[in-house]
């Protein structure tokens, strides 16, 4: 099964794999928020509805919440992060992802940029 | 102005460096229809002299705890303080800070709470302490509005025998939350909660249950059925306690408590005519993003020495709006110091000695009082620095009369609907002689 | 304050037996404990208090005392914190015994002098504010927030308007002010402001409506500008059904000048610990009555003090919301406020806010060529730069106010407001003399210039303070908050 890398225009990375897609916030994003130091992570089995909060990001003086990038069901979360909240700023590709979903509906990922989109997007941010 | 350096040449200078004329250029982006165009009604000015003067006459007024032996309490109490603790919280450094915002520059305010909150821990047997609340009262109504967080119900059992003040404060901002409020009802021979009673609320949806301990009339409660109950239904234990009798009773982390909070007036405070003094709060280490306020904890510098600094932050006001714990920003920074300051030098074996001795001489005045025919002992459970009596006496006009020899008397309870009633408070300041003389005029005033 | 050596806590500085203050004998015969309480209440093991001497404990706090910067020790300019010079006599005063030593439940004709103060007090502060009423129980300026909001709530309860759930708050407000919405249950509903800094009117417009239980409003708002459309403002919102609150952190800039009341406003906060001169103790206790107009007087919290004839009784209030706290407030704290207006007099108090204001627009005037300026227009008593010009340098706002500190200097605010970037917020207060602004100024453009030429000097700020930049990720990432024994 083929993987594929997509971002949002709130800043999250989306891997698929398949149904279920890995979530997590971009190199930009965690640049801009400075040093994560706490993660409130979803549960999992909870439905979140794409485009709504579903975790959260302290930085020490800031909150930002996390956007459900698609619709489904949370089946994964990186509890790494309860004790290295850290890894975000570190890995935020790879050792910092935040949740996996397993999608509603496949055809949603379609309306996300791929890498070489995101990185023009980002010029004009 | 004595307290304004700008002379007159100055303000010129300024005015002309700004290209204006007069002072009132500067206020001219004020509508004409706003600006006031009288002159404010109120006194003054008065120089220093005059000042003191004034405030003296209206001290003069009052007739303080200097002047009379005191056996009130019910929540403010005539303790002893430590003359070192006004020296210290009168140093400009501490006294003149604001917040500290910037902890390269206020370690001094930072470690004081983190020993603070340290002490708080240790008082109560909990894992964390925020750096202090308004007052017990409105502490324990945020603590009530956190287990309704924490738990998402929201109903709060509350006991009858809560100080009805509290009572009142917790019930105004829990019904702005529209938060309902069930009562345990009083156990009118043990003036304890009911536990035959317990079956009458509805624990299965209660945030949190509360308990005072002592509760207002000085007695202990029973938390261990209370503590059973609430966390079989999911709920938390949430205690108000007295500082002082923590150096005797058993702390609350170890009777499972979830959120405790206190009144700390008790610590090295003046009484004030009730303020201010400081609310104590603390909690377990699974609550703590929960905590409302201030809090501060350790880290190191960028050389990795050993600093102090406000954290959590993202719970409070300033980051996080409509959604933070509680609003509260100011709190009462320079009493939780002061009663740093009173554990430190009170120490281990002197804290001890304050709660031993409250219990002591409470005992020895309950017991003396007991001796006059026509009182009698309001409540059957064992109590530590307050009790009520009954008596069929008008209590207010015996506390007039013994106004005249020198006593305040002890609380008459009919402001709260018990006219028989008289809440009396021995602190370790009584000695056995005020004690004597205060049960040969009441024995003389009542028969 | 440079003293590099670390303090020990003063739990490290005990040693087993050691006391430090000691109780008269125990003169009544003693009752075994376990007669008087149960052994199942009684703790094992007692609180691990330090065990240290007196002088110990007077060193140890006096040194702490060495690493903290207070208004006593140097300028101080904290944006909306109006950090302006603590009379001492006021100390002096509240430690009469007649004041200090006096319990709240003495009968009343015990404490008459207390009354009185709390009654004075009270109709002064109305006069200020143009308003009827006061209550004093409030402890800090978002506890009168909170109270003020409750005896909105009520008001609109009591004439049968009780869906009236929206609170109206400027984007630039404190961030107290959506909070306390939230402690009364209201929904916060956001107003934007306008290119003045102002209050948009026409947005407010469409944001009133069935709903709407009132606007907060700062004035000066949190810019260090005034609202020039007060009056509108409160037209629209009073047309609406709602009410105005006035959140008065920053009413430095207008004893005397301006009365809220007269401008629409039906409630007014005073944050005493600021604009009347109550130090602030590192982070209290303030005090933050408020005083209402005559409709909203009977719903107040209470007790209130009323003087009949030459008495002075505590009283509830008709429609009472009930009490805040306990007793009376932070009668101390208050009692200092009371002394302040005193000191001052009408002509006294218009003299700190027009100085206030005359030292905030000197300071901007000084500092708009080297900083952003967002809003160049007459200021209040404080303004409002940008850092936003030192980012080309690698250098941010909390660079500079760590590099402040090098120079004796608590920083201002900054990251607030919000609408501004890299906001630096600056208010000097009355009581500071020229030739300090005049140093500080100078400090200012040196350190813009630093910014440029040795940017690291800002980014490894502070270099000459008792600790180093604090980390504080690290704290916020693994919290650690309070000793344990190694």
């Amino acid at each position: 099964m083929s993987e594929k890398l997509l971002y949002t225009k709130e800043h999250e990375w989306v891997l698929v794999k398949g149904s279920v897609v890995r979530v997590g916030i971009s190199d930009y994003a965690q640049n801009e928020l400075g040093d994560i130091v706490f993660v409130d992570l979803p549960s999992v089995g909870d439905v979140v509805e794409e485009g709504e909060g579903f975790a959260v990001l302290e930085s020490v003086k800031a909150v930002s919440d996390v956007y459900a990038p698609v619709s489904g069901r949370i089946v994964a979360v990186n509890e790494a992060l309860e004790d290295s909240p850290e890894l975000i700023n570190e890995s935020p590709l790879d050792k910092g992802w935040i949740a996996e979903i397993e999608l509603d509906d496949a055809a949603q990922v379609g309306d996300l940029m791929n890498e070489q989109e995101y990185a023009e997007y980002l010029k004009g941010v | 102005m004595r307290y304004i350096p700008i002379t007159e040449d100055e303000r010129r200078e300024m005015l002309t460096s700004l290209g204006l004329e007069k002072i009132d250029d500067l206020f001219q982006d004020i509508p004409q229809e706003a600006i006031f165009q009288g002159e404010l009604d109120v006194p003054g000015p008065l120089s220093e002299a005059e000042l003191i003067r004034h405030f003296r006459e209206l001290a003069a007024k009052n007739q303080d705890a200097t002047k009379l032996v005191s056996f009130l309490g019910a929540g403010v109490y005539d303790h002893l303080t430590p003359s070192i603790i006004k020296h210290i919280i009168g140093r400009g450094e501490f006294l003149t800070a604001y917040t500290p915002y910037q902890p390269e520059i206020t370690q001094g305010v930072l470690q004081s709470i983190f020993e603070y909150q340290t002490m708080i821990c240790e008082l109560t047997a909990m894992d964390a302490a925020n750096a202090s609340m308004y007052d017990g009262a409105s502490a324990l109504a945020e603590a009530c509005l956190m287990a309704c967080a924490a738990t998402r119900r929201e109903l709060v059992i509350l006991p009858a025998t809560l100080h009805p003040e509290w009572q009142e404060v917790v019930r105004l901002y829990l019904e702005n939350q529209d938060v309902a409020m069930v009562y345990l009802p009083q156990d009118p021979q043990t003036g304890t909660v009911d536990l035959s009673r317990l079956d009458e609320v509805p624990w299965a949806e209660a945030a949190c249950v509360v308990v005072q301990q002592p509760n207002f009339f000085g007695l202990l409660e029973p938390v261990a059925e209370l503590e059973k109950r609430v966390h079989e239904n999911g709920g938390l234990l949430v205690m108000a306690v007295d500082p002082i009798s923590l150096s005797l009773l058993k702390p609350p982390g170890e009777l499972n408590a979830d959120i405790v909070v206190g009144d700390g007036q008790s610590l090295g405070q003046a009484m004030g005519f009730g303020g201010p003094a400081f609310g104590f709060f603390a909690t377990t280490d699974k609550l703590i993003r929960r905590m409302p306020g201030r809090v501060v904890g350790e880290t190191v510098d960028a050389e990795g020495k050993r600093a102090f600094v406000l954290t959590l932050q993202t719970r409070e006001q300033h980051i996080r709006r409509e959604k933070a714990t509680s609003n509260i920003c100011s709190n009462q920074a320079l009493n939780a110091l002061a009663a740093t300051i009173y554990l430190s030098v009170l120490g281990k074996q002197g804290f001890r000695d304050v709660g031993y001795q409250c219990l002591q001489k409470t005992h020895y005045l309950k017991q003396r009082l007991l001796e006059i025919p026509g009182l009698k002992a309001a409540f059957s459970a064992p109590s530590f620095r307050e009790f009520a009596l009954r008596g069929a006496v008008d209590w207010a006009e015996i506390n007039r009369r013994l106004l005249d020899h020198g006593f305040l008397g002890g609380l008459p309870l009919a402001r709260f609907g018990q006219p028989e009633l008289a809440l009396f408070s021995v602190t370790e300041a009584r000695t056995k002689a005020e004690m004597d003389a205060f049960v040969s005029t009441l024995r003389g005033l009542i028969s | 304050m440079t003293v590099r050596a670390n303090v020990p806590l003063i739990f490290e500085r005990s040693t087993p037996g050691r006391r430090g203050y000691r109780l008269p004998e125990l003169d009544v015969p003693e009752t075994p404990l376990e007669e008087l309480i149960p052994q199942e209440y009684l703790r094992s093991e007692p609180p691990q208090l330090p065990e240290v001497s007196e002088p110990e404990v007077v060193r140890h706090y006096t040194q702490l005392s060495r690493l903290n910067h207070g208004v006593d020790v140097g300028f101080y300019p904290l944006g909306s914190c109006t950090m302006k010079y603590n009379p001492r006599v006021h100390e002096d005063l509240v430690s009469l015994p007649g004041l200090s030593a006096i319990h709240p439940y003495q009968p009343e004709e015990t404490v008459q002098g207390a009354l009185e103060l709390i009654y004075n007090l009270g109709e002064h502060l109305a006069a200020i504010a143009g308003l009827a009423k006061t209550s004093l129980q409030p402890a800090a300026g978002a506890h009168g927030e909170l109270s003020g909001l409750m005896v909105i709530k009520a008001y609109h309860n009591h004439r049968g308007e009780g869906h009236r759930n929206e609170m109206i708050v400027p984007d630039s407000a404190h961030g107290t002010n959506p909070a306390s919405c939230a402690m009364v249950g209201y929904k916060v509903v956001e107003v934007p402001s306008d290119e003045r800094g102002g209050v948009d009117v026409e947005a407010l417009r469409k944001l009133v409506g069935p709903n709407t239980a009132g606007l907060m409003l700062t004035n000066p708002n949190t810019l260090g500008l005034f609202d020039e459309n007060i009056c509108e403002i409160a037209e629209i919102v009073h047309a609406a059904g709602g009410l105005l609150y006035y959140d008065g952190a920053n009413a430095n800039a207008i004893l005397g000048i301006v009365r809220p009341g007269d401008t629409g406003f039906d409630v007014v906060h005073f944050n005493l610990h600021k604009t009347f001169s109550t130090p602030h103790g590192g982070g209290g206790p303030g005090a933050g009555p408020i005083v209402v107009s005559k409709e909203l007087a009977p719903f107040l919290p209470g007790p209130v003090v009323e003087k009949e004839g030459d008495r002075f009784r505590l009283v509830m209030p008709e429609h009472s919301i009930g009490r805040v706290r306990s007793f009376y407030g932070n009668f101390l704290v208050y009692a200092k406020a009371y002394a302040y207006i005193l000191s001052h007099g009408p002509e006294g108090l218009r003299e700190v806010s027009e100085t206030a204001v005359l030292n905030a627009n000197y300071m901007m005037n000084k500092l708009k060529d080297v900083f952003e300026l967002p809003y160049d227009r007459i200021c209040m008593h404080e303004f409002v730069l940008s850092g936003s010009g030192l980012k080309k340098h690698g250098v941010r706002t909390l660079d500079l106010a760590k590099r402040l500190s090098d120079y004796g200097y608590h920083a201002p605010t900054v990251y607030f407001p919000l609408i501004v970037d890299e906001a630096i917020m600056i208010e000097p207060t009355e009581t500071e003399a020229k030739s300090t602004l005049d140093q500080f100024i100078e400090v200012m453009r040196q350190i813009a210039k630093e910014a440029e030429e040795q940017p690291e000097m800002l980014t490894s700020a502070p270099h000459n303070t008792p600790v180093k930049r604090v980390d504080e990720a690290r704290a916020a990432r693994h919290p650690v908050l309070r000793w344990r024994k190694a």
